[in-house]
């Protein structure tokens, strides 16, 4: 219990210890003998880090991590302060942190990471870090003070060309898509405009993981001569090729840090056990039909999402905030088509710019039934006009919480600080 | 007339998706289908400059136009590429500085031609980047002066602190709303009309309450949001002025309703504006 009130998802604690001690996290850190691993680039932390500790808790390791979804240094401290012995230093082998890519930079100039798995750069919260080039070049940052390895995203020409700026001696793995989907990348990714056209495009070798889906669901990730050290085929409890991806990110960075122990059937198991976070894909029961929350805060990510979930049309609710937290500029939204949600239509929008949202799917020709700026009332009329099948909310991230809180206060779920156990 | 030319530069492998935009919008339709006219849109820089929504306001047009009776061709002008060869309403929007420096040579290249658009009357929307180009100059943050078309008479000259948030503005076509995010701080030449007043957010320099600037039916500004669909008074006098010069005759709008962006738009009004 004392740990659960000293952690959770709350900032608090962790922002007295930085105050406090600013040396604290490198102290705290010292004896986590077997490498210290940041997570970082737009979508895709939040689950590629629960793989990834997943896969290697399964190999028998332990793994200090920040669970919460709170991926800023003092969110690291305060998830910290929950587990640290009387001496100050984590017990673990390993400590798997999501941060975000300016949190990222502060956490390396206090504890250097041994390694460091970087996503994909996407238009993100613009207001925070502005431009998509400051941001590659944020993560190119992280990667010069990595000291063991880095790994890297194949296809994301914004991450693939950090492969240049990493230090003499560490080393450089790979993750991607096989060739037979390459075709589904531009759904997935930002344009890079840049024109170092001298740039070329590195290519796969033994220790690198390729994803290779064979259905909606089901996937093989391939190492090796010919994919001879495959793992899988395997299905993900979250469905859809972001998550696909997410999980050949996670097992190619947990095969690197393993070496020879790696076990592809062990990590396969372990994927396959991992619940969604909560937000992506998280499925409430409500009245007997699953209601699933699906976080959206930017173009890729709200274009996977609904390339996701378009090929089964439910009843569908949009709602868009625009506090800080949410991105306040809701101009992204006019970066991605709503065409896959034409033929059912929209029952509400809601949020603070529930009106806009409205607006935006009327020039993709999506009809919308209601708008309801509340969200609290918005959740009401939707489900009691969509009483007996299931159902989706598209959510920013406040408006999720506001609407979590309001459906934790009524039906089983668990706490946000709960989920990652 | 130059109907039936598979050949013209919109619609060619090297577009960029519009969302929500129907497939072949950039063909030239039939005699029988032109409907009161066909309106020639030219999007300037797509992939380049167009980073925060901004194709949503050749969506917004392109939809209004159909919405009106007319029948518009988009097409989009990419760095080599051959300019249309009609032309009726232009847009531009807002880039990194990576996108800025690849669009330089070719502004420069159409340079002449844009200017007598411009000087014919020729309706242009340039948001943010478009529109510091379309400036006299760009003063960098190490005083490197970077010509711009100077089809607007502004300067803007680079910042370290950048201009972020939502914006209100009173303007000729209303209240504006729209989001600004730029480091540029822009001053207007003596004679240089502003687009807006800034009623809240910073405008062109947080100091003189201007917000873009307005020749003509040439617009510049610096507010996303994409600005047009939550104004569409402003898009409709863009389209009014775009189909008076393609059909030679008045504008015949078709009443529209917008309570949906009205609706958007006095919110954030409300919301933003302190009484």
């Amino acid at each position: 219990m004392a740990s659960r009130l000293r952690g959770g998802g709350s900032a608090l604690p962790g922002l007295v210890a930085e105050r406090v001690d600013p040396g604290f996290l490198a102290h705290a850190l010292s004896r986590v003998s077997d490498g210290i691993v940041v997570v970082s680039g737009t979508n895709g932390k939040t689950t590629t880090t629960k793989m990834l500790v997943a896969v290697l808790r399964a190999h028998g390791r332990t793994v200090f991590t920040n669970p919460t979804g709170s991926n800023f240094t003092r969110g690291v401290i305060s998830s910290m302060l929950g587990e640290l012995p009387l001496h100050g230093r984590l017990r673990a082998d390993l400590a798997v942190l999501e941060l975000d890519e300016a949190h990222a930079l502060k956490f390396a100039a206090t504890v250097k990471p041994t390694h460091a798995l970087l996503l994909n750069v996407a238009r993100d919260q613009l207001d925070r870090f502005a431009e998509i080039d400051h941001t590659a070049k944020l993560l190119a940052s992280l990667a010069e003070q990595t000291t063991q390895g880095v790994v890297l995203n194949l296809d994301d020409s914004f991450i693939s060309r950090i492969r240049d700026r990493v230090a003499r001696g560490v080393s450089v793995t790979w993750f991607g898509v096989d060739e037979s989907i390459a075709d589904r990348l531009p759904e997935l990714q930002e344009q890079d405009v840049r024109f170092d056209d001298d740039f070329t495009p590195p290519v796969a070798g033994p220790d690198d993981g390729l994803l290779k889906p064979h259905d909606e669901r089901s996937f093989s990730i391939l190492f090796g001569e010919y994919g001879s050290g495959a793992v899988g085929p395997l299905e993900l409890q979250q469905r859809g090729l972001a998550a696909m991806i997410n999980a050949t990110a996670a097992t190619t960075t947990a095969r690197s840090l393993l070496g020879a122990s790696f076990d592809p059937r062990v990590a396969a198991e372990a994927l396959a056990a991992v619940t969604p976070p909560f937000g992506r894909g998280e499925v409430v029961m409500v009245d007997g039909q699953p209601l699933e929350l699906v976080l959206v805060k930017n173009p890729a990510g709200f274009t996977v999402a609904l390339g996701t979930y378009g090929s089964t049309p439910v009843a569908t609710m949009v709602a868009i905030n625009d506090n800080y937290a949410d991105g306040r500029d809701v101009s992204w939204l006019y970066d991605v088509s709503f065409e896959s949600l034409r033929e059912r239509g929209v029952a509400v929008t809601s949020g603070v710019r529930g009106y806009d949202m409205a607006l935006r799917l009327s020039y993709d020709d999506v009809a919308v039934e209601e708008v309801e700026p509340d969200l609290d009332r918005a959740l009401d009329e939707f489900l009691a006009r969509h009483p007996d099948e299931p159902k989706r909310i598209f959510c920013t991230y406040t408006a999720m919480m506001a609407l979590r809180r309001t459906l934790a206060a009524r039906y089983d779920l668990p706490d946000i600080g709960e989920e990652a156990q | 007339m130059t109907s039936h030319d598979e050949t013209q530069p919109g619609g060619t492998p090297g577009d960029v998706p519009i969302p929500g935009e129907p497939a072949g919008s950039a063909r030239v339709p039939d005699a029988e289908h032109e409907g009161k006219g066909v309106i020639h849109v030219v999007h300037l820089y797509p992939r380049e400059m167009s980073i925060y929504g901004d194709l949503g306001n050749t969506r917004a047009i392109a939809a209004r136009i159909r919405r009106h009776g007319y029948v518009p061709v988009v097409h989009q002008h990419h760095p080599g590429g051959e300019f249309p060869e009609q032309a009726h309403l232009i847009l531009g929007g807002g880039g990194q500085d990576s996108g800025q420096v690849r669009v330089e040579d070719d502004l420069e290249r159409i340079a002449d031609r844009l200017r007598s658009m411009a000087d014919a009357g020729t309706p242009m929307l340039m948001i943010c980047g478009m529109y510091q180009l379309f400036g006299n100059a760009f003063i960098t943050v190490e005083g490197q002066r970077l010509p711009g078309l100077g089809i607007l008479d502004v300067t803007t000259q680079g910042n370290a602190k950048r201009m972020i948030g939502p914006v209100v503005l009173t303007t000729d076509f209303g209240d504006v709303v729209g989001y600004e995010n730029h480091s540029g701080s822009t001053t207007l030449g003596d004679r240089q009309a502003p687009f807006g007043t800034v009623r809240s957010g910073q405008g062109n320099n947080g100091t003189d309450r201007t917000e873009g600037a307005r020749t003509g039916n040439v617009i510049g500004s610096y507010l996303h949001g994409p600005i047009l669909p939550a104004n569409p008074t402003l898009a409709d006098a863009l389209i009014g002025y775009a189909a008076e010069l393609a059909t030679g005759r008045p504008f015949e709008p078709v009443p529209q309703d917008d309570g949906l962006a009205d609706e958007a738009r006095t919110r954030q009004v409300r919301r933003l504006v302190k009484r």
